[in-house]
Formats: C-alpha cells, sequence, structure tokens
C-alpha cells in the first residue's frame, strides 16, 4: 500500500497549479462565460504544448504515455481552476474512446491531432429524453451503400458548436435489450444536415442541441463493431464519471481553501469569524466532504486504472461527490454571507458547476440505484 | 500510488481470520466486541502474540505497521472478538508507557499486557471535566513517598473490572494553566479507599463512577514526568485512533446481514429489496462504508509516517460514530414493526438493531464528542483561531 502521489505525480500537480494560477484567473473564467466560443484558443494552444491533451496517449500517436492517474491528477487541477473550455469533452470523451475501441487507421487520423490540440472532438449522447442510460438513445443510423445516414436529436452534447467531431451514438437496431443495436459513429461537425446550438446553462459550459436530418457519414467511421457500441459507451462513462470527479474533487478544494481564507480574514464582534465554533463546524464539515471524496477518487481511479472490477464503486464516488461538493460550495457561500451571492465573487462561480456537475451523467439517487444493483438488490 | 495489499498483509488477515472463524464462528456477540468481556478470549490471542501486534519486538510485541494493526483490528471487529479486557492496555496504555514509562513500569506492566493478564479502565472524564477535560479535578498530593488521591472519575468503561486505572490527577492546582498541573497515574483498583459504582446504561451493561478517598498509592504510580499528563493523554488518544477505523468492518458485517434480510423478507408481496427507498437507502450505507473502510486507511497510511493526523483521526472518530447511528437508524427503519422488539423474542438479529440503535448514541458522545472533534479539525487541521 502507497497512498503517496509519486513524485513525477506531485510535480505534474505543482506544475498545473502554477501554470493555470498564472494562465487562467478568474478574470478570463468570466469573460469565457459570456463568450460565443467559450474557451481561448491561447490557452488552448499552450495547453497543448505542454502536452497535456496527449497526456495517456501513446507516444506513437503523439502522446506522453502517462497513466490514467495522472490524467486524474490534472483533471483535478483543471477543476481547481475551473478550467473553461473543450479539454474533459475532447480528451476524455473523445480520444479514449478511440485509443480503447478505434482501428489503427482511426487511432492514426485522430489521435495525434487531438493531441496536439489541432483537433476538437466530443460525444454526442444524451436526448432530449434526458435518460442517461443505453433505453435514452433514439437517434437512428441506417445503412446505405458505403455510408450510414443519421436522424435524431442529440442535446446536452458538450461544445458540440466547437467541435471538429463528434462521436455519435446511434440506434442501428432495436435489440433484445436496449444495449444492443448500438453503434458509435465518428461524424464530422461540418457534415451537411447538421445543425448546432448552444444552449445558455446554469454553468455557461456550453452545451448544445444538435440536429441530425440525414446525416451521410462513411462506414469507416464507425467506432468499434455495429450494434454492439453500447460496451464502449459504458467504458467511456467508467472513466468520464471518474474524470468528472476528479474535476468536482478540485473544485471543493478550491472552495475550502477559499473560505478557510475568508473566515481567517472576516472580522465580526471584533473576532475573525472563523473562531466561532459553528463556522469551525462548518469548515470542519467541509474539509471532512473533501478529504473522503479526494480519498475515494484515488482509490477508484486507481482500481479502474489497474483494471479491476468498478461499476459499483465508481458509482459510489459519483453518488458521493456529488452531494460532496455541493454541500461545500453551499455552506462556503453561507460562510462567505452576501459577498458570496454577488457576480463578483469567485465561490459562486463553483457553486453553479457543482451543481451541474452533479447531474452531469447521473445525480445521486441514479448512482445509488446503480450500486444497488450492483450489490444484487 | 498503490491501494493494493501486500502478500505480507493479506497473510496477516487470513491468519487473523482463520483463527477467529475457528473460535468464534459466525455467532454474533451481542454487545460491541470493544465492551465485551473474555479473560479467557483475551488469553487466546495472547498467546497468538496479538495483544502486541504494533508494539515494537524488543517490547515483545510483534513489530507490524500500522496498516497490519488497522487489518487485525478491522478482522477482530468483523468477528466479534470480545476485547473489553485488553483494548486500553494494548491500544493506549501500553504504547503510552512503551514511548514515556519508566523502565520500573515496563518491566512491571508490559509483560503481564501481553499475556492477557491485567484489564485496565481509563480514568479521565469527571462530573466537571467532560468535554473539558483539563478540568481534571481529582488531586494527587504528596506525602513522604507516597501521593494521597480523593476526587471522582465518572462513566469510566470497564472500572468494575479492571485490575487498574490510568487516570489523569491534579498534582499542581497552581499551574498557570489548567492542563500543565495535570499527571498521569497508574492506580491498582484494589488500593483502600477505592469505591466503585455502577451507572446503568440504555443499552444493558454499566459504566461506572469511581470514587477516590485518601488513596495512598506509591510515587511509581507517576506514568513518566510529574504534570506532564496532558501531553501523554493526547499520546494515547493517538494510538487509539488506528483501531478506531477498525469499527467499521463491525458495522460492515451487520450491513451484510441486513442486505441479505432484505433480499429474503417480503413486504406485500415483494422482497424488500425490491423497494426504491430501501435500495436507495442500502446503497447510501454501502458507500459510506466504504469512505469509512478507505478513510481508516488513510489515517493508518499516514500514521505509518510518522505524522500525527489530528484532523484525519478526529474525522474518522465523527465518521464512524455517525455511520454507526445512520446504520442503526436504516435497520430500523428497514424492520419497521419488528425494530424495537427486544433480545431473545421474534425480533430480526436477535433485537441487535434496536440495541444498537441506543449503543450507538455513546459514539458520538465518548471519547471526544463530536463537537469537539469538530473543533480540532478546524483549529489544528484547519488553522482556524481559537474561539
Amino acid at each position: 500500500m502507497d497512498l503517496d502521489l509519486t513524485e513525477e505525480q506531485e510535480m505534474l500537480r505543482t506544475m498545473a497549479r502554477d501554470f493555470l494560477t498564472k494562465e487562467c484567473p478568474k478574470t478570463l473564467v468570466r469573460e469565457l462565460e459570456e463568450d460565443e466560443k467559450g474557451y481561448s484558443p491561447e490557452l488552448w494552444r499552450k495547453m497543448a504544448e505542454l502536452g497535456w491533451m496527449g497526456l495517456v496517449l501513446p507516444e506513437e500517436h503523439g502522446g506522453m504515455d502517462m497513466g490514467f492517474m495522472d490524467l486524474i491528477i490534472l483533471l483535478q487541477e483543471m477543476g481547481r481552476n475551473i478550467v473553461p473550455g473543450p479539454f474533459f469533452c475532447s480528451v476524455v470523451l473523445g480520444s479514449l474512446p478511440i485509443l480503447s475501441a478505434g482501428t489503427e487507421e482511426q487511432k492514426k487520423r485522430f489521435l495525434p491531432e487531438i493531441a496536439s490540440g489541432e483537433m476538437i472532438l466530443t460525444m454526442a449522447l444524451y436526448e432530449p429524453n434526458a435518460r442517461y442510460d443505453a433505453s435514452g438513445v433514439e437517434t437512428k443510423a441506417v445503412a446505405q451503400d458505403n455510408n450510414f445516414v443519421i436522424n435524431g436529436t442529440k442535446l446536452f452534447v458538450e461544445n458540440a458548436h466547437i467541435a471538429d467531431y463528434m462521436i455519435c451514438v446511434t440506434r442501428t437496431q432495436e435489440g433484445a435489450s436496449p444495449e444492443e443495436g448500438i453503434s458509435l459513429f465518428l461524424v464530422d461537425s461540418k457534415s451537411p444536415g447538421i445543425k448546432c446550438q448552444v444552449i445558455p446553462t446554469m454553468a455557461d459550459d456550453k452545451l448544445c442541441e444538435v440536429v441530425l436530418e440525414n446525416v451521410s457519414v462513411p462506414k469507416e467511421n464507425m467506432l468499434g463493431e455495429l450494434d454492439k457500441g453500447w460496451r464502449i459507451v459504458t467504458r467511456a462513462l467508467e472513466h468520464a464519471i471518474m474524470a468528472k470527479c476528479a474535476e468536482m474533487v478540485g473544485g471543493s478544494e478550491a472552495v475550502l481553501d477559499m473560505t478557510l481564507d475568508y473566515v481567517k480574514e472576516r472580522v465580526q464582534y471584533g473576532k475573525p469569524i472563523g473562531s466561532f465554533q459553528v463556522i469551525q463546524h462548518y469548515c470542519a464539515n467541509m474539509w471532512t466532504n473533501v478529504a473522503t471524496s479526494r480519498n475515494l477518487l484515488y482509490k477508484v481511479a486507481w482500481d479502474l486504472g489497474e483494471g479491476l472490477p468498478v461499476a459499483k464503486e465508481i458509482a459510489m464516488a459519483k453518488g458521493w461527490i456529488n452531494q460532496a461538493y455541493k454541500f461545500v460550495t453551499e455552506r462556503a457561500i453561507q460562510c462567505h454571507g452576501a459577498i458570496g451571492l454577488t457576480r463578483d465573487h469567485d465561490v459562486g462561480l463553483y457553486y453553479r458547476r457543482a451543481k451541474a456537475a452533479e447531474l452531469a451523467f447521473g445525480d445521486t439517487d441514479f448512482q445509488k440505484e446503480l450500486v444497488a444493483q450492483q450489490m444484487g438488490l | 500510488m498503490d491501494f493494493g495489499f501486500t502478500e505480507q498483509e493479506e497473510a496477516g488477515r487470513q491468519e487473523i481470520r482463520e483463527f477467529l472463524r475457528q473460535e468464534l464462528g459466525t455467532v454474533r456477540t451481542w454487545t460491541t466486541p470493544g465492551e465485551a468481556i473474555s479473560k479467557d478470549f483475551t488469553r487466546k490471542l495472547a498467546e497468538k502474540g496479538w495483544l502486541g501486534v504494533g508494539w515494537p519486538t524488543e517490547y515483545g510485541g510483534l513489530g507490524r505497521p500500522y496498516t497490519e494493526q488497522l487489518i487485525y483490528s478491522e478482522e477482530t471487529m468483523y468477528y466479534g472478538a470480545p476485547s473489553g479486557s485488553h483494548i486500553l492496555a494494548q491500544n493506549m496504555v501500553g504504547p503510552t508507557l512503551i514511548r514515556v514509562g519508566s523502565e520500573e513500569q515496563k518491566r512491571e506492566y508490559l509483560p503481564r499486557i501481553l499475556r492477557g493478564e491485567i484489564t485496565f479502565c481509563l480514568g479521565y472524564t469527571e462530573p466537571n471535566a467532560g468535554s473539558d477535560l483539563a478540568n481534571c479535578q481529582t488531586t494527587a498530593v504528596p506525602e513522604g513517598d507516597d501521593f494521597i488521591i480523593n476526587g471522582q472519575k465518572m462513566f469510566t468503561s470497564f472500572a468494575g473490572q479492571a485490575d487498574y486505572a490510568w487516570m489523569t490527577v491534579r498534582t499542581d492546582p497552581n499551574a498557570p494553566k489548567k492542563h500543565r498541573g495535570i499527571s498521569m497515574f497508574i492506580v491498582d483498583m484494589k488500593t483502600p479507599g477505592i469505591t466503585v459504582r455502577p451507572l446503568e446504561t440504555m443499552w444493558d451493561y454499566s459504566l461506572y463512577e469511581v470514587f477516590f478517598e485518601n488513596v495512598r498509592v506509591p510515587k511509581n504510580a507517576v506514568v513518566g514526568e510529574l504534570n506532564q499528563g496532558w501531553h501523554y493523554l493526547t499520546v494515547a488518544l493517538d494510538h487509539e485512533r488506528v483501531f478506531m477505523g477498525g469499527v467499521v468492518a463491525q458495522h460492515r458485517r451487520f450491513f451484510g446481514e441486513l442486505v441479505e434480510y432484505a433480499k429474503n423478507t417480503y413486504r406485500n408481496g415483494k422482497p424488500l429489496s425490491k423497494d426504491p427507498i430501501v435500495r436507495q437507502r442500502l446503497a447510501q450505507l454501502a458507500t459510506d462504508l466504504e469512505i469509512g473502510r478507505l478513510f481508516a486507511y488513510r489515517v493508518a497510511w499516514i500514521l505509518g509516517k510518522e505524522v500525527i493526523p489530528f484532523a484525519e483521526a478526529s474525522m474518522t472518530k465523527i465518521f464512524t460514530s455517525e455511520l454507526e447511528q445512520r446504520l442503526a437508524n436504516t435497520a430500523m427503519q428497514i424492520l419497521g414493526l419488528y425494530g424495537p422488539l427486544g433480545r431473545g423474542s421474534r425480533a430480526p438479529f436477535d433485537g441487535y438493531a434496536g440495541w444498537e440503535y441506543k449503543f450507538s448514541l455513546m459514539q458520538a458522545v465518548g471519547g471526544g464528542s463530536n463537537e469537539i472533534e469538530r473543533i480540532l479539525i478546524a483549529i489544528a487541521g484547519l488553522g482556524l483561531p481559537r474561539p
């Protein structure tokens, strides 16, 4: 047992923290909330130069060949800084499924460009029915000559408006179970028949509606096997959920830090409010939530990286961290009082994102039901 | 980073598990193992060397690292090994004597603790020293070669069975700060002038009041240096932390039984486990138990680096005690009308759920109330100013 980060991981963390503190101040975060694209091409380029987009990709595909745990640590820092942009959707939702399920040709074609930051990917999974599971996939893909023709509406698609390609999850057959008959396609976002629209959201995180009308995709752009795509999605979601958890833990750490600073400085009744027992209890509870979340994050991410069975553990992690991040941001605002309610203060940036993150990939009730299923209930 | 167990850790777990299975089987020890007393069982553990599992080898211990101590603790708690007659000596008295005791005290007590011969009780709490432990008012005044102790201890576990009290006394009433004038004493419970009176609790076993009236003890009753008792008290508490994490295993066992019950008990024509609310509650508990288990390993890991994890240890205490209350409450809710039924009746788990519902209250009060523990986290862990 060794529960410490390796020296390399500590270096990665320090480097990422220093870089993001300097290059991604909250002024930029606020600017990008209002920005149409929602990301800074300059910051994107610099992150690419550091090798972040290819962190876990093999060297032969332009990556740095590091492990999933390293990506978790990087994402924790990105969550701490609430870095806006398509890193999550391009790297986690885009490159990882291609790496695990793509053909050699697909890997050669997509991975080096993702790693260099020149190409942005996303995944079009969810639909207006807002279901988290396979039965939510209603968008149809039908074979026609050497192509598939896709029709349907995808919703809650991250950064589709700036993505070059999207991994589109479609139904190619009505199977015996919802998980059967699902196929994935790498769809060029500029294909004729695609209409994309950014929807305003609580976290200003550029979720899109993507309407696909007779969109033709060449057969060689199928990712994985016909009708057997859900297992790729499951695998992708395992990584995506832990990646999301990493961002959330990073965010909760930042919020705890800013709250501790505030309650040590803010004086009422002639004393720092952090000397009051009520505030101390709030802070102790916030820290407890952060510390347990971080410990669970590392454990389950480690399990996942080691290839151990993790379906139950991932659901536990997301269910727990959902509640923890929400709790921490809510208590943080209470500790800050009225200043925490203003748009000028950073804590609200996290509060809004915590709620959005909770609902991404399944809220706690949903995750608990998965845990119950895994327990054989 | 590596969350896996070493071969030695796995082997250690198998060995103690095998032993406990043979000795205890799957029979529930009805009270919590830390409180149940069995001199016989303590001696059996002693024969295996397990009372000194983390003690240094030069003092007759096995010298195992903290993670292995936690494994030992988890298994004994899971199987309900009765530990009341050795747990304080094993985890607090022994390790503190090894660090600060005199050679004479080490010779006197350590071998007997390791053989499972002597039982200690812990005399910290007094009528006016609850959360404010430094307000200790029991005095020890030097007289010739002896000290004369007067005062009262309260809510003392095991005082009715203990051979010795490991206790705080005030030796310098004029110390500038209250906690500077406290010493740690080891007092033979058979000394004239000591009276023990049981305080019955809701969960059917006793705490005790202990009265000291002109109790004469020799100078060598003082542990370490005079007036350093407060420091030793905190040292002793640190040692307890690693074992506290093991209690999660005890809850994991009951939880497993509760899950089986929910799967096999029909209400309204279907198993309880198919009820969406029951599913949510059990899934939440499963998550809580996993969090608690993992965090105990984090604490053991930090201790292994010779760092004292003040905040993490307090958190473990808070988390596991509140988890125990949630578990008891959820069990009662799932049992419904069967929940409040007592022992030896139609009650599932022989009434354990209802017993735990009462007993779990103590966990959030005893050993530092959760309110005090939260303040410790805030001040010692997070650097917030003192009130």
